[in-house]
């Protein structure tokens, strides 16, 4: 029974992809499109046949629906294009150069922050109202205030170049030109979570449910872990998705601060230089990354809380 | 040798308010194999008892008195003594079994987990025996159903849930806050039948809370009934209802409908509204809803006690008793 | 009964409102009261009325103009003597009326940006809300593709395809940011629409776009404004990511983004140019949180996060 329930859901959720990734599609195609200025301008100029040329290879002289049906085709069989800018190179092999280095960044950035995020969270909820709990918020409140691009050149400057314990950026897939990017990108999700965490933990902590295992005889320490972790985190597994959002709108700012190699750089030369199938391939290849990984966290939660599969069934 | 003895017990709250007395000094004892009920209106104060009794109170409200559980004080114990007690000796249910049993985790895993920590069963034999439980308490087709998880089972039934949860260490006391207030009345009809039940067939003392105080005639030996925090009136249930005392209970007797005494008049209600606890009336906690008020209601009633373990807190003379000295322990007189 | 107020009932709808005033009323004077008692709000309000003050009134009580170049005090420290309080930066332009002048645009795209997420935001959730239904469904779907977007992706498209004009940034930051609102403003606006007050007002006849206008929208107001201090920092925060990434407010207007990633390129020889105007965003974005979170509060006690 429960297994039909989280198939459902789970069929659902993945129909409603489509029409998101069709308007993510859309928009960017026709946003570029409509900027003043083509892949060509910043050149040197071109004599016109050369110009008439490469447009024409490049399809951009034919009617701009008829450009757009074209590359729904090829995104649809998994060719971005090639890149107007690198001329070398097709956007694929951009992203599967740039990609790595992003995901690995971002990947470990959420890791570190589902860990410490909830961990925090938690004392900070079984310590309500005492100097631990105030300080963590309050920690955790600079953490979602602070910008990420003025963390990183103090963190630069302190550990970096005044300590000297870690290079100041560059990448080379050492562990320690990791630390820091990583840390940097973490730190806004880390404290969200560990806010949200704490909201949820206290919640729970005074639902009945809890009072009654407590009237069970059960040690304190059983009662959290068994009975209100799971309900607590709850929240966080939804907030999955977001972060990943986050985490990617981010990386833009830590790649240029770090001068690391990833797919936010390439988007940012890319929107600067008019590259048009640059852009729309990491704006739909984030899009696809951030809808699938959003119906991941849809199946586990509806795994994680029989109630939803429950609803389903209804 | 009472079961349970509580004594002097008090219980307020920190609310931004200010400081509010929800219990003011209640006495009173448990017998074993004895079904005790505690009657009052919301607010009364009878639910925040047991709580303080069972550790349960919420983090703004605090305790004094003493609870002996086996002559040990149970509002002294450090918190693994009392969970030794909990759940293993001392059985509590509540009201709402909607929110009361934990819908992420199955009947299964919310039931052994009882037996297994405090008897040490292994997991099988706790599954056995919460099986055999829930069949006693009629659920149908245990073993499927244990599976299941709360959302699955109707309100009555998890109420029967919970019912068995408590039982499956035999405790000694059952305490059951308002079982079937959130129940519609054919489903508290079976909850009273299964009460009478393990009255039957348990020795095991039952505390009983609730607002209705028709829905425990048949069920109780002895009826306490409380009213803004303090005891009002107490005696064996026969008593309470053919014998009341204090105008308070007579007031509550009057306003259940009877079928046996068809009339065409109104219902008859206690006229007035449960005191402010932060603004209460000096003397008679009563004085302002009684028919039968008096000038010296502005004074503290006295307690009049009796032989048999009667009592009534007021000025109106309670046949057969006396009244207790200022200062000695209404307990002495049980 | 309310023994506060006589309630005629020859007009149960005339009713109906004082009812909703008087408990309107008290509500926010409750709120209020419960606004005053968190500290943390309080001191955070009191900041951002200084800062508000400072960056306002200061540029016009200082000596200098924030594009006057100083050649004698190129990257000078922050001193007493030179006048330069804060510093100046490579060209010797004054850093202290740089960053409050910085603060004003940061703090204007702030307001405006969130007036405009406002329209968009309550209108879109109150039609929404109101009409229930299908039309609600269909609204919120397409909230729902829209929240799916890697929005920062989009409004760097924006700024590159329109160009960095200022009232674009406005938009742009707005048009992409109504999403929160619009969704709590159509969560409110379904329970309100429940409420006796407008079943009251409909059953005197009264038509739909009144009903939204005069009774559902006020009663949004607690709720609206609780995400409106809570938006502004957040659209502060994306124009100064905007201005960082070379793509905000064009020269010579400068925000305090703009001014941090001028600063982060002096970084280890002028540390002063970064450390002003990054404490000033930073300040301002903590204080607006604390605000906004003593609002949310204040107005529903359980609605903590």
């Amino acid at each position: 029974m429960n297994q039909e329930g989280i198939l459902r859901h789970a069929a659902t959720r993945f129909l409603g992809l489509i029409p998101t990734l069709l308007v993510l599609i859309t928009i960017a195609f026709f946003l570029i499109r409509v900027a003043p200025g083509g892949p060509f301008d910043s050149e040197k100029v071109l004599p016109p046949e050369i110009r008439t040329n490469l447009d024409a290879k490049y399809h951009l002289d034919e009617p701009l629906l008829m450009q757009y049906f074209r590359y729904l085709g090829q995104i649809v069989s998994g060719d971005f294009g090639p890149s107007f800018q690198y001329k070398d190179w097709s956007v694929n092999e951009l992203i599967r150069r740039g990609f790595p280095v992003s995901g690995t960044i971002g990947g470990l950035a959420m890791l570190l922050a589902f860990v410490i995020g909830t961990l925090t969270g938690i004392a900070a909820a079984l310590r309500q109202n005492t100097m631990l709990d105030y300080g963590v918020m309050g920690v955790a409140m600079l953490g979602i205030s602070i910008p990420t691009f003025v963390v990183a050149p103090l963190l630069i400057l302190g550990v970096g170049v005044y300590a000297g314990w870690l290079p100041a950026g560059g990448w080379d897939w050492s562990w320690q030109r990791m630390v820091l990017p990583v840390v940097t990108l973490a730190l806004p999700v880390i404290a969200y979570i560990a806010r949200l965490t704490r909201g949820s933990m206290i919640e729970v902590l005074h639902s009945n449910y809890i009072r009654t295992a407590r009237a069970k005889g059960l040690p304190e320490y059983l009662v959290i872990w068994r009975h209100a972790f799971k309900p607590a985190i709850l929240p966080v597994i939804s907030y999955m998705g977001p972060a990943t959002a986050a985490l990617i709108t981010g990386s833009v700012v830590i790649e240029r601060i770090y001068s690391i190699p990833g797919l936010g750089s390439y988007f940012v030369q890319g929107a600067l230089n008019r590259d048009y199938t640059l852009v729309m391939g990491v704006v739909v290849f984030y899009g696809v990354v951030i809808t699938v990984l959003n119906f991941i966290v849809d199946l586990l939660y509806a795994w994680l809380n029989p109630r939803i599969r429950y609803d389903e069934l209804q | 040798m009472p079961l349970l003895k509580v004594s002097s017990l008090e219980v307020q709250f920190d609310t931004p308010e200010g400081v509010v007395k929800a219990v003011n000094g209640m006495d009173f004892q448990l017998n074993e194999s004895e079904t005790l009920a505690i009657v009052g209106e919301s607010g009364s104060g009878k639910s925040q008892l047991v709580m303080a009794i069972m550790g349960l109170l919420a983090e703004n409200g605090s305790a004094s008195g003493r609870a002996e559980f086996h002559g040990r004080d149970l509002m002294q114990m450090a918190p693994k003594e009392l969970n030794a007690i909990r759940g293993r000796h001392i059985a509590m249910i509540f009201q709402d079994p909607m929110t009361s049993l934990n819908p992420f985790l199955t009947i299964e895993k919310q039931m052994i987990e009882v037996v297994m920590h405090h008897q040490g069963l292994s997991r099988d034999e706790a599954r056995a025996h919460a099986v055999e439980m829930l069949r006693a308490v009629r659920i149908p087709d245990p073993e499927e159903r244990i599976r299941q998880y709360p959302h699955e089972y109707s309100g009555g039934m998890r109420q029967r849930v919970m019912i068995a949860m408590g039982l499956l260490c035999e405790p000694e006391v059952l305490i059951a806050d308002e079982p079937s207030t959130a129940l519609d009345v054919t489903i508290q009809a079976q909850i009273t039948d299964l009460v009478s039940e393990l009255r039957k067939q348990t020795r095991m003392a039952i505390i009983l809370i609730t607002h209705d105080l028709a829905a425990v005639a048949e069920i109780s030996d002895r009826i306490i009934v409380m009213y803004a925090g303090e005891l009002v009136e107490t005696g064996s249930a026969e008593d309470i209802f053919y014998r009341p005392q204090h105008p308070y209970t007579r007031g509550l007797l009057a306003s259940v409908p009877r079928l046996d005494r068809v009339s065409d008049d109104e219902l008859q209600a206690i006229p007035g509204n449960p005191p402010n606890l932060q603004d209460l009336p000096t003397g008679c906690r009563f004085r302002d809803r009684c028919s039968q008020a008096m000038d010296e209601c502005l004074q503290r009633p006295p307690l009049w006690v009796s032989e048999d373990g009667r009592m009534s807190r007021c000025f109106l003379p309670m046949e057969g008793g006396r009244i207790a000295n200022a200062g000695a322990s209404e307990g002495d007189a049980e | 009964m309310n023994d506060k107020a006589t309630l005629s009932v020859d007009d149960p709808f005339a009713a109906a409102m004082a009812a909703e005033d008087i408990r309107g009323r008290s509500l926010w004077v409750d709120a209020w009261h419960r606004l005053l008692k968190n500290r943390a709000a309080v001191v955070s309000g009191v900041i951002m009325m200084v800062l508000l003050l400072l960056v306002v009134f200061g540029p016009m009580v200082l000596p200098w103009e924030a594009d006057f170049t100083d050649w004698d005090h190129t990257s000078s420290p922050p001193s007493l003597e030179t006048r330069h309080w804060f510093g100046t930066d490579a060209v010797g332009r004054d850093i202290l009326v740089r960053t409050l002048e910085g603060g004003r645009i940061s703090l204007l795209v702030g307001l405006v940006a969130t007036l405009v997420s406002l329209a968009i935001g309550v209108t879109y959730g109150a039609v929404a809300g109101y009409y229930g239904g299908m039309t609600d469904r269909v609204m919120m779907r397409v909230v729902d593709i829209i929240y799916a977007l890697p929005f920062m992706f989009f409004v760097i498209l924006l700024m590159v395809v329109f160009g960095r004009h200022i009232v674009l940034i406005f938009v742009a930051i707005g048009a992409v940011n109504w999403l929160d609102m619009a969704r709590i403003v159509r969560g409110q606006t379904l329970s309100l629409k429940n409420m006796e007050f407008v079943e009251a007002a409909r059953a005197c006849g009264v038509g739909h776009n009144a009903i939204i206008r005069r009774h559902i929208v006020p009663n949004l107001l607690g709720v609206v404004i609780v995400y409106v201090t809570l938006t502004i920092p957040q659209v502060i925060l994306v124009e100064s990511f905007l201005s960082f990434l070379g793509l905000g407010v064009q020269e010579p207007m400068s925000s305090w983004g703009a001014l941090v990633n001028d600063g982060a390129q002096d970084m280890e020889s002028a540390p002063w140019t970064l450390v002003f105007p990054a404490v000033f965003l930073t300040v301002t974005l903590y204080c607006f949180n604390y605000i906004g979170d003593g609002m949310r509060d204040a107005l529903d006690p359980k609605d903590r996060v």
